[in-house]
Formats: C-alpha cells, sequence, structure tokens
C-alpha cells in the first residue's frame, strides 16, 4: 500500500513536470495531430499517384483509349514525352512508368498480329514497379479487347474473378498508414520523454534527493513509466477521436477499450526501453543516438512499412523482440477486423512479457547505475 | 603608466540601465562612473545583478535600456564591440566556466591565443610567460577539468590576460576556492597590476573579507547600487568594522548578528551524552575514482545534537564524504554508522532518520513551495493529520508563507535554500546532512539560515552534518574538520584550532595547516610571481594591440574552433563510436530487413464444389511460390474467423457448381477474398491473385500449364490481343537489396550528424562555454562553420563506412560515377551538420536540441525523401515537404549512382538542389545566432 502511495505521489511529480514544459506539449501535439495526418494522407506504398508518362508513336485511338484508362488513383494524369526525353526523366527520378506504342500498333491489333507495346519501368522501388507493371498489363489488355469487341467493355471471360477486400472495402490507404503512424508516433514520444525523464533526473541531481529517502528504485522506475504511460495514452485517446476518426475519416471496428488496453500494455513496453536507453546513455547526446539507434528499426521493421513475411527469417525472428510488432498486428486486428480478446491474447501476452523483461533490465542496469554513482 | 594613473578618466560608464529576466528585474535603474586603472570591487550576494552587470559591460550581454560606454565607446555598437573585443577580457562566474574541461592547459591557453590571431611564436611565449608567472607550468598536460578550484581559476585568469587587455573583468574569481589559493589568486592580480598599471579592473566577489582589499567598492542590492566609495570611506560611512557589516548597515539590516557569529548560544552536547552512541561514526573512508582518489581515510564521530562542519574549497572531497554517509556510493574502503548502525543502501527504514540536502538545489522547480512540502510528506508516509501539522510548524518557522503557491524554481535563492531545509526536516529526522546549503546565499539570508540550524540543533537535539567554505560559518559550528585534497587536516572546537596555530582568524588557521600539508609541487605556486620578475609577465604596449585590429573574418580563429572541437570529439569518443557503429548496424539491418518482395502470403480455399475443374484450378495457387497454402476451409463462418485472426491473408471461394458450370459452358464466377487491413500488402496480393487467375485460364500467353489444356477446353480464352513487353531499368532482377541498401545511408547520414551538431552547439551554450564567443572578436561565421567543419569531416568518414560496407558486406556494386556519389556526401554533409545548426538556434539547452533534432527530422527522413514511396508519386504538404528536405536530393545522387549507374552529368540537377541547402541553412543558422546573450 505504501509502496503504491509513493508510486502515485511521485508519477504525479512526473505529470506535472512533464505538461509544465510548453515545449513538450507542443512536442506531443505536434507528433499525435500534425505528424499523423501528414504522414497518413501524404504517402501510400503502393502504386499510388505513380508517375507515368506516354510515348505515342501510334496516335491511334486504340492507343489513346489505353491511356485514357490509365488513371487515378493509382496513376497521375500521363504525360506526353518524346523519345529523348525518356531517359533523362527516369534518371532524374520525375517518371517512373513510360509506356510506349510502336507506329501501327492499333493497325496490327486490328490484324490479328499481337504487337507488343514497351513498357520502361524504374525499377529501383521494386514493388511499384511491380504492381504498376502488372495494372499497365491488365488494363492494357481489357482495353484492346474492349476495341476489338467495339464494346466498352472487354468480353467476358467464362471464369470470373471476383475480388473483395475485407477490412478495408476500398483499399483505402490512408486506414492503414494512419495505424502505423500513430504506432510511430507512440513509439518515438514514449521512448524520449521516459528516457529523457530518466536521464534529467539524473543530471539534475534530483535523483540523488530520491535515494536518500525511503524510495526503491522500483518505485521511482515505475512512476516515471506510470506518469509518461499516461501522458502518451490521452494523448493517443484524443488522436484516435479526433485526428483518426473524425479527420481521416478512418472506421473504428473493434472495441475502443479493448485497443486503449492494448495502447496501454504497449506503452508500458515503449516506457520500459525508454528508462533503459535513458539509464544507458551518460550524456543527452549519447541517449539521441541510442534513441535514434532503436526507433529507426521499431519503426521500418514493425511491419508498418513492409510487411513481416517479406522479411527474411533471421530478420523475423529479430523482430519478434520487438514490442511495436506485436502492438502493430494487435491494432490492425482491432482497428479493421474487429478482432476480440480471444483473438489477440497473443499479441498481448507477448507486449507483456517484452515490456517486463525490458523493465526488469532497466530496473537492474538503474540500481546498478545509482550505487556507482558518485 | 602615468595617464593612466589619473583617476579622472573613466573606463567605463553606465547609465540608466536596467535589465529584466523574462518579469524578474535584475538591475534597476543603475548608474555608475568606473575610474580608470584602479581595482574596483563589485560587492554582493547572489543575484543582486552583479554579473548582469558586468556581462553587459564586457559586452557579453545585450544592452536592453541605458547606455553604457566602456574602453571611450558606445558598447551598444556592433563595431565599438568588435573593436573594444580585443582590449577587453571577461572571466565569468563559476569555476573554469569558460574553459574546455577535456583540454589541456596548453591546449586551452593556444586556444585563447589563436582567438587574438596570435601567431606561433607570440603563442608559445605568452603561454610560457603567463604560466609561469601562474605556477601552472608543471601542468601543462592537465585538462582542465582535472584541476583543483583555485588552479582552475588561475588558469581561467591566464586565458583572460593572454592578449594584454586594458580592461580586466573577473567575476566572483575565487568563490569556492581554498583559502590559500585564493590569497594567492589575489597576489597574483596585484603582482599584475604593478606590472601593468594602466590596465582596469573590475571583480566581484561575495566575500566580503576580499572587500578590504580593493580600491574602490560598489556595493549592491537587488539589481540597484547601495553606496560608492573606497572601503575606508564605506566603513566611515556606516560606522562599522568590517566591509561584511558595512554592508549589512547598508542594507538596514541588523548588522550584530554577523559580526558576532560566535555569540550564538551553544549547549555543550558532548558532555551530557558520553555515554549516548555517536549519531555519526565514521572510520577510514575512502573513495577512489579510477587512480583518483577523492577521498583519503576519512575519520571522525559527530555526537547527537552535535553541529559538525567540514570546511574546504571545492573538489576537496565534501560531498563525496557526504554521499558515502548517505549511501548514495559506496565507500570504496572503510566503514561508516548511523547510530550504531553499518550504513546501508538498501536500509529503508534508516533513511527516515536521515534528512539530506545535497549541493545543487535538488528540489523539483516545476513544483510550487506547497507541492514540494506535500509530495515529501507523503513520500515519507507522514499522514494527513501529521502532515497537516508539520506544515503548520515548519512554513511560518521558515518564513515560506508569502510564497506557498509559487514555483520552486522562481523563488530568490535564500528562500529556495529554506524550502530546501524546509523540506529536509519534514519527517523530523535526528541527523541532517547538508552539503554546502549556503554557497550563493546573502550574508543576511546565510544568518537567518543559521539561527535555524542552531535551533534545531540545541532546541531538537539534531545532530546537524554540515559542509561550507565560508570560514564564518565554520566558526559557528559545534566542531569543524578542515578538509583538503581528499584529506582531513585537522578536527577540533574551531578556537581551539585558532589558538592551536597562534592565528587571528580561522582562514589563518586553514591557510597554515594547508601550507603544512601541501606537497611542494603546489607550494612553488605562490613563489612564482617573483621568478617571473625579470620578464615581465604581461606584454608592455598595448598599443601594439590596438593597431592590429581584427579583421572582420579570419581563417585563423575559424579554425581555433575547429581544432578546438576535434579535439574534443577525440577525447569523448564515445559519441563517435555510438555514430558509426551505429549506423553501420542500422545499415546492415535495414538493408536485409526492408523487403519489398511480398511472398508466403498465407491462403486457404474454400472449395465448395470439390471437382477435378475446382482442384485444377486451385493446384495453380499451390504451386506458386508466391502463395503458402493452409488447411481448407470447410464454411463461411470459418472463413471470415480466419481472414479475422490474421493467419490467413488470402482466401479462395469455389462455388459449389463451378465445375458443372465449366462444362455447360456458362459463365462462373471465384470470390477471392483479401485481407485489407494492411492496404499496400493487399495490392500486392490483388494484383498476384490476378495475375494468377490469368496464367490459371491461359489468358496469358506465356502460360504452359493452363487450367483450359485440361478441362476448359470448350471454352478456351483468347489470348489477348496486344502484348505489354516491361524493361525493368536499373534493377532488372528485380531484387530489394540493390534498391533498399543505397537509400539507407542518406538517412542515417542526416540523422547522426544533425543530432551531433545540435548538441555540439547546445552544449556550449548549456555549460557557458560560449562566453569565449561573445567576448572575443569571433564571428558568428568564425564560430558556427569552425565548428561545423569537424562534423563535416564526421559525416564524410561515416559516408566512407557506409559505402565499403555497402559494397563489400552488402555486394551492391558501385555502377556510377564515384565523384558524383562523393561530392553527393560531401555537399550533404554541409547540408545534415547545416541543418544541426538551425535546431541548435532554436534550442536553448540539450534536452530541446535532442527532442528537436531527433523528433523533427525522424518523419521527413523516413516519408517523405522518396526511401519507400518515390517522391513523384507523393502528393499535398508531403510532397512539399520532400522537396525541400536534403534527404531527398542526396538520395537520388546515392539511389542513382549505385542503381542507376549514373553519371556526373545526369545527377548534377540532384547535385545543384542539394548543394542549396547547406549554405542556405548555415547561412540562416549564423544569421539567428546572437553575438551576445539576452
Amino acid at each position: 500500500m505504501k509502496r503504491l502511495a509513493n508510486i502515485f505521489w511521485l508519477a504525479g511529480k512526473e505529470l506535472k513536470s512533464v505538461l509544465g514544459d510548453p515545449v513538450m506539449v507542443v512536442l506531443i501535439l505536434w507528433s499525435f495531430v500534425i505528424a499523423v495526418i501528414l504522414e497518413a494522407s501524404g504517402a501510400g506504398d503502393t502504386v499510388y499517384n505513380a508517375a507515368i508518362a506516354i510515348l505515342d508513336e501510334d496516335n491511334s485511338t486504340l492507343s489513346h483509349q489505353v491511356v485514357s484508362a490509365l488513371g487515378s488513383p493509382w496513376f497521375q494524369p500521363p504525360v506526353l514525352i518524346s523519345p529523348d526525353q525518356v531517359a533523362p526523366e527516369m534518371d532524374a527520378g520525375r517518371i517512373m512508368f513510360v509506356l510506349s506504342f510502336p507506329p501501327g500498333f492499333e493497325a496490327d491489333v486490328i490484324a490479328g498480329l499481337m504487337p507488343a507495346a514497351q513498357l520502361e519501368v524504374d525499377a529501383t522501388a521494386v514493388s511499384q514497379a511491380q504492381l504498376g507493371t502488372d495494372y499497365i498489363a491488365s488494363i492494357l489488355s481489357s482495353e484492346t479487347r474492349a476495341f476489338l469487341s467495339g464494346s466498352s467493355q472487354a468480353p467476358e471471360s467464362a471464369v470470373r474473378l471476383e475480388l473483395r477486400r475485407a477490412f478495408n472495402p476500398n483499399g483505402d490507404p490512408v486506414w492503414f498508414k494512419a495505424v502505423s503512424s500513430l504506432l510511430n508516433q507512440l513509439s518515438l514520444l514514449t521512448i524520449a520523454l521516459t528516457g529523457a525523464a530518466m536521464l534529467r533526473e539524473r543530471e539534475q541531481g534530483t535523483i540523488e534527493h530520491l535515494m536518500v529517502m525511503p524510495l526503491t528504485p522500483l518505485e521511482i522506475a515505475l512512476s516515471k513509466v506510470l506518469a509518461n504511460v499516461v501522458v502518451v495514452l490521452g494523448a493517443f485517446t484524443l488522436s484516435l477521436v479526433f485526428v483518426v476518426q473524425q479527420i481521416l475519416q478512418v472506421p473504428v471496428v473493434g472495441s475502443v477499450p479493448l485497443l486503449l488496453a492494448g495502447t496501454t500494455i504497449y506503452l508500458a513496453a515503449a516506457a520500459a526501453i525508454g528508462m533503459f536507453l535513458g539509464t544507458m546513455a551518460r550524456s543527452m547526446a549519447q541517449f539521441a543516438l541510442l534513441v535514434i539507434m532503436v526507433i529507426i528499426p521499431i519503426i521500418m521493421l514493425s511491419g508498418g512499412m513492409s510487411a513481416i513475411e517479406s522479411q527474411p527469417d533471421v530478420i523475423q525472428r529479430l523482430t519478434l523482440a520487438l514490442p511495436s510488432r506485436h502492438f502493430l498486428a494487435f491494432a490492425k486486428a482491432v482497428v479493421f477486423r474487429g478482432a476480440g480478446p480471444d483473438t489477440v491474447w497473443f499479441e498481448l501476452s507477448m507486449m507483456a512479457g517484452l515490456g517486463m523483461a525490458f523493465f526488469a533490465a532497466s530496473l537492474a542496469l538503474f540500481r546498478r547505475s545509482m550505487s556507482l554513482s558518485g | 603608466m602615468k595617464t593612466a594613473d589619473s583617476s579622472n578618466s573613466l573606463v567605463a560608464q553606465v547609465a540608466a540601465v536596467s535589465h529584466h529576466y523574462g518579469k524578474v528585474c535584475a538591475l534597476n535603474n543603475v548608474t555608475l562612473d568606473m575610474p580608470a586603472g584602479r581595482m574596483v570591487g563589485l560587492i554582493g550576494p547572489d543575484g543582486v545583478g552583479k554579473s548582469t552587470l558586468m556581462g553587459l559591460i564586457a559586452g557579453a550581454k545585450h544592452l536592453q535600456t541605458g547606455h553604457i560606454e566602456a574602453l571611450g565607446g558606445d558598447m551598444s555598437k556592433k563595431r565599438h564591440r568588435a573593436d573594444a573585443g580585443s582590449r577587453i577580457a571577461f572571466m565569468p562566474q563559476g569555476l573554469g566556466r569558460n574553459l574546455y574541461h577535456d583540454l589541456t592547459i596548453q591546449e586551452n591557453l593556444d586556444f585563447f591565443g589563436k582567438l587574438f590571431g596570435q601567431n606561433k611564436a607570440e603563442r608559445k611565449a605568452r603561454i610560457a610567460r603567463l604560466t609561469q608567472a601562474t605556477g601552472l607550468d608543471g601542468f601543462m598536460n592537465r585538462p582542465a577539468g582535472k584541476l583543483s578550484g583555485g588552479m582552475k581559476q588561475k588558469l581561467g585568469l591566464c586565458a583572460a590576460l593572454i592578449h594584454d587587455p586594458d580592461f580586466l573583468l573577473l567575476d566572483e574569481p575565487t568563490t569556492g576556492v581554498d583559502p590559500l589559493s585564493r590569497s594567492q589568486f589575489w597576489d597574483l592580480i596585484d603582482t599584475i597590476r604593478a606590472d601593468r598599471p594602466q590596465m582596469s579592473v573590475l571583480v566581484s566577489t561575495a566575500y566580503m573579507e576580499e572587500a578590504a582589499r580593493f580600491e574602490h567598492l560598489v556595493a549592491m542590492n537587488d539589481g540597484r547600487i547601495l553606496a560608492v566609495g573606497s572601503p575606508e570611506e564605506l566603513l566611515a560611512q556606516t560606522g562599522t568594522e568590517t566591509v561584511g557589516a558595512a554592508y549589512v548597515a547598508l542594507l538596514g539590516g541588523e548588522s550584530a548578528s554577523v559580526s558576532e557569529p560566535q555569540e550564538a548560544p551553544r549547549a555543550p552536547p558532548a558532555t551530557e551524552g558520553e555515554a549516548q552512541e555517536p549519531a555519526i561514526k565514521a572510520r577510514n573512508l575512502t573513495k577512489r575514482f579510477g587512480d583518483f582518489t577523492a577521498v583519503d581515510s576519512v575519520s571522525f564521530e559527530i555526537a547527537q545534537g552535535e553541529i559538525f562542519g567540514f570546511l574546504g574549497s571545492n573538489g576537496c572531497g565534501k560531498t563525496t564524504t557526504m554521499k558515502m554517509l548517505t549511501g548514495l556510493t559506496p565507500a570504496t574502503e572503510g566503514e561508516a554508522w548511523i547510530f550504531g548502525e553499518p550504513v546501508d543502501a538498501q536500509n529503508l527504514d534508516s533513511r527516515r532518520q536521515v534528512g539530506f540536502m545535497s549541493q545543487s538545489f535538488s528540489l523539483y522547480g516545476e513544483l510550487t513551495v506547497r507541492e514540494n512540502l506535500l509530495l515529501h510528506a507523503r513520500l515519507f508516509h507522514l499522514g494527513r493529520k501529521l502532515t497537516a501539522e508539520r506544515m503548520a510548524e515548519l512554513v511560518p518557522r521558515f518564513g515560506l508563507e508569502p510564497y506557498l503557491d509559487q514555483g520552486a524554481a522562481s523563488l530568490p535563492l535564500g528562500v529556495r535554500q529554506r524550502l530546501s531545509l524546509a523540506v529536509a526536516v519534514i519527517h523530523a529526522p535526528s541527523i541532517l546532512i547538508l552539503d554546502e546549503p549556503t554557497s550563493g546565499v546573502d550574508p543576511q539570508a546565510r544568518d537567518v539560515f543559521w539561527d535555524m540550524l542552531l535551533e534545531l540543533a540545541h532546541r531538537d537535539g539534531v545532530t546537524i552534518f554540515i559542509s561550507t567554505h565560508f570560514m564564518d560559518e565554520g566558526m559557528r559550528c559545534d566542531r569543524i574538520s578542515l578538509m583538503h585534497a581528499g584529506k582531513v587536516l585537522v578536527s577540533d572546537e574551531p578556537a581551539a584550532l585558532i589558538a592551536a596555530r597562534g592565528a587571528e582568524t580561522l582562514e589563518e588557521a586553514f591557510i597554515a595547516y594547508m601550507l603544512d600539508a601541501s606537497s611542494p609541487s603546489e607550494t612553488e605556486q605562490s613563489q612564482s610571481p617573483e621568478t617571473a620578475e625579470g620578464g615581465h609577465l604581461l606584454g608592455r604596449n598595448g598599443a601594439d594591440q590596438e593597431s592590429a585590429t581584427a579583421p572582420r573574418f579570419s581563417l585563423q580563429r575559424m579554425f581555433a574552433f575547429t581544432t578546438r572541437e576535434a579535439m574534443q570529439v577525440r577525447r569523448d569518443p564515445v559519441r563517435l563510436v555510438f555514430s558509426f557503429v551505429g549506423s553501420a548496424l542500422l545499415l546492415l539491418i535495414m538493408s536485409f530487413g526492408i523487403s519489398q518482395e511480398v511472398r508466403n502470403i498465407p491462403f486457404a480455399a474454400f472449395d465448395q464444389d470439390r471437382s477435378p475443374e475446382s482442384r485444377a484450378y486451385l493446384s495453380g495457387f499451390d504451386d506458386s511460390e508466391w502463395f503458402l497454402k493452409r488447411s481448407s476451409i470447410s464454411s463461411i463462418e470459418e472463413l471470415e474467423r480466419r481472414l479475422k485472426s490474421s493467419e490467413l491473408a488470402l482466401a479462395i471461394q469455389i462455388p459449389p457448381d463451378f465445375g458443372r458450370s465449366l462444362r455447360r459452358g456458362e459463365t462462373t464466377e471465384i470470390a477471392a477474398m483479401i485481407d485489407g487491413a494492411d492496404s499496400s500488402r493487399a495490392d500486392t496480393v490483388e494484383s498476384y491473385v490476378t495475375g494468377a487467375h490469368a496464367y490459371i485460364l491461359g489468358v496469358d500467353t506465356q502460360s504452359t500449364l493452363a487450367l483450359a489444356d485440361l478441362t476448359l477446353s470448350r471454352t478456351p480464352d483468347e489470348p489477348s490481343p496486344a502484348q505489354l513487353i516491361p524493361r525493368y531499368h536499373y534493377n532488372p532482377a528485380m531484387e530489394s537489396l540493390p534498391s533498399i541498401g543505397p537509400s539507407i545511408p542518406p538517412l542515417l547520414l542526416l540523422l547522426f550528424p544533425a543530432i551531433l551538431m545540435a548538441v555540439s552547439v547546445a552544449r556550449e551554450k548549456e555549460i557557458g562555454t560560449i562566453t569565449n564567443f561573445y567576448v572575443t572578436p569571433t564571428s558568428r561565421a568564425e564560430f558556427l562553420i569552425g565548428k561545423q567543419l569537424v562534423y563535416i569531416v564526421i559525416t564524410l568518414l561515416n559516408f566512407v563506412i557506409l559505402t565499403a560496407l555497402l559494397v563489400t558486406v552488402l555486394g551492391v556494386p558501385l555502377k556510377g560515377s564515384p565523384l558524383a556519389l562523393v561530392l553527393g556526401a560531401l555537399i550533404y554533409a554541409v547540408a545534415a551538420t547545416g541543418y544541426g545548426l538551425i535546431v541548435s538556434m532554436i534550442a536553448k539547452t540539450q534536452v530541446t536540441a535532442v527532442f528537436a533534432a531527433a523528433i523533427l527530422s525522424v518523419m521527413p527522413t523516413l516519408q517523405f525523401s522518396g526511401m519507400i514511396t518515390p517522391v513523384s508519386s507523393l502528393e499535398g504538404v508531403a510532397r512539399i515537404v520532400g522537396t525541400f528536405w536534403p534527404t531527398t536530393w542526396y538520395m537520388a545522387v546515392s539511389v542513382g549512382t549505385f542503381t542507376k549507374g549514373l553519371g556526373l552529368s545526369e545527377l548534377s540537377g540532384s547535385l545543384w538542389r542539394l548543394a542549396a541547402f547547406g549554405p542556405v541553412l548555415t547561412g540562416l543558422a549564423v544569421l539567428a545566432l546572437r553575438k551576445q546573450e539576452k
């Protein structure tokens, strides 16, 4: 009971100090409002809005028909270019695809000669290149058929493929981006805030003050975790309701209490990582470098930027140790698929387990650093 | 010499100057004339505006209101400041505050010499002269951080005198320095003045005893000038005998208690407590840090109810001893007991008996007085009733009523110390350990504070263990130990110590004990001024200096900053190792980890038909390397459940009459249900499914194993009437690594240099070495670019490491022009460090610098610079951010040279754009940097 009271009072002190610092408040607002909106609405990593150019040496009804079918949201309005522009435009990265129709393309199609259109692809971004090529191939094929049959629709195949998307029927990339961006902000902020709180207490000497009081390192550490989790969770909840649901119009299918519960567990785990780094670093500069070294893998390898299944086995096993990977899987399941506790228990327990492991490690380090200080 | 001596000429004139920090008024309409060629003392405790006034006169601080003339010019004029800069020397408050602690004495002085444009021979001669005179010449290779307080101040003085200033400003040069070094310091100043009488000196001090040495005194309090005159005049004016008493009299306070500290009531605790256990007992306490012994075999006993004092200079081991007693740091050797119990860091109960007040103010500035008290009461579990009682007792007793709801950070120093004491005793401990509780507190407030201590000890029987560097406080203790260099010289009652040495004051006695104990190398210091008699201490002619007014931009000064920064980086290699090893590690993990090849998509079939046709159709999926087959689905509920649990990314549903419909030539429909939660992955899955479907049905002309051949012969789908031949440029094998690998260094080469750069500048602001930039003729560009050069080189080294890793370990060949890549890296390094400079302009502290550099740059670098999504596909604000972010353009260069195999001419567009960032960012930072403190 006394222990709990200690943690409670200390956490209250932490809260006041975080919220009393205008720079921190601005930073939190920036992260959960502007950064989330920017990131979610700015970029999609599919062939979305890809820059395409047309080199039309046929200039026929068919070529025009194909070009007009290449449109939003996958492609930007196609631009016409001349042959000598192709290489420089692609070298400069301004154009991803160049579709060229040879002279007599339409005539050859009518004659049944199966002519070939050339597609120059900038393959530096592999997945966009692959997807875009597939789209263009299928558009070319269906438009040619439609042209031949004289109707606006391609003739029906014997077996139609009906593609349905569960959980995000329109395939709106903003939905997933919003969630993964929230994850990024949660991780960055929680780790940085908790670690800095730890480091600041040490740098300003107030930690000694605490250590001569009847307080244990456990209480001090837990109070920091608690306070920062509360701050970030509050910001997260507001961001979820006002930014994600209202401004970005992303529906949350599953239970919001479950989502918040899981987020709390994740935040505790992230705060434990922050504590660990904050205890390990000797100075703010070192802490900043450590944060960067941890946050980049968290952002890039948790499944938000590239799918987990595509990672090599070694890396997949490594990323199992990232609480953020489990959080993203959990959040995806709850927000989009409406999953309940019965389906996400694994992710929840992984986050909790990893969180406790990090916390135990940082506590041990903290105890050690206290006894070495002087 | 003759002209400067005439006392009617003035070195500085201050007229109606006021200065505010936010709402706090530091100087209130100060007007003052300062005679030239004299030693003027500015007296008064901390926080009365002495430092502000000195900073303003030296030109280090920006003048808010009023007018200041120094050395015959208007100090608010930039031009005059630049000229006067080479004739003024300013040594800021704080032990060695403007020194570089990781640099040696030689390196520090060399740096200062370069700032004033001295050539190598001249520097050598001057440094030799000054260090000889100060006795530092035997320690030339010792880092400034490892010098004692007295030596640090001597080094500071050497640094200030290196350019023969005409006007020397010393802000509290002796605070926290041991008495022996203090007297040596003043002797040194006298020698210098005798040698160079035209030099004017303005010095401030909080030790009233020292003020008697000055020719002309300016007493200050609360931002105002109380009185001006020679010490004798002030004494006569107030009818007092000491300057301290005169000062208190000028304040209008009661002077009696300060002048007669010994008369405080002293209960003899030793006699009544003979049978008692000593409250604190220490035996042979020793603490070593590496090869440095901070505390050397210290033993003492403190009786209950006794006030026991540790007297000594900063860094003599007082704090470390106290920390060992509180269990904050374990003793290397020796033991300590509190009430007979060995000190045990784990024992929480024993902590309740002790109240500790650490040297630095360790309360929470963001909490109010009331909140601080309540927090501590709660942490000691005093309970609601007891808390209320203690608050009711302590708040009036420590005079805290008027401040209850004020933030602790904004309290005057004296009140803060009272609050600290109140917090330390809130749980009524039986032992108080106070580490320099009164340093920087004015004499009157110190007096009040001591009355409280005496009351606690003598009325409440609290044992007090206190450390201080004020001799008059030592006199108030029951017993004291004189400490020097980690050793206790002697312990006894203060009066007995004085008597034993036949001295008049405690200070004299202390000096006598110190001279006995000092090693020969240290006593050498005191003899030095005489040895310098032959060659003069300072260059004779100040006129030389004036004619050689420094040019506006000097390469030598810029490189002085560069070499100094480089030395500092070399002394603290941890940061470098972090950034080199860290970025190498990240490159490897990222390059392997980020793969854009989606494969092994888990799928299952819900085959409601189970005909040969449906099996033939599904076998097309089984064979593909893209799909990973899981056990088949038997109901629509199962399908939904398994998709939901993310076990499946794709479910294929085949209707019951699939085979029959096909055989009849009817159209039938297959449904593919894709997990759309991750939309980009869903896009990929969708395209794979479409591809597989077409392949199975033989639409794809290249297909060999077509379902049509097996069962669908009656309605073969016609091959497409036109083909698409894709040509994959730059990366024909469509491998992930060659495209991801070269895109990682651009982000690492931005984040790491930006943080290092930002922290480096913010650090100078925080620890105060930026004063050297304020008060020397250094220009803004010299300072910033000088430092930046070091980080540009570091960035390039990092670039070399990353490139080597990329080519050798990751096997990504450099196909394009190496020249373009190196050129790109060079100008990118300028841009990245330029960004760091900009961040450091916004940030006042290292914390803010870290946050701003890291948080603000991670998102644009990772998301908007074309690493995953080509910048050509970005839209809206993201596109704008991407366009105005340097990483975008270096990404184009890195990917261009590695993956696309481009040459210099093809990349010239990106290179030109990239080249704009560095100069623009650096230029903005130079413009934003203030040459004066606010």
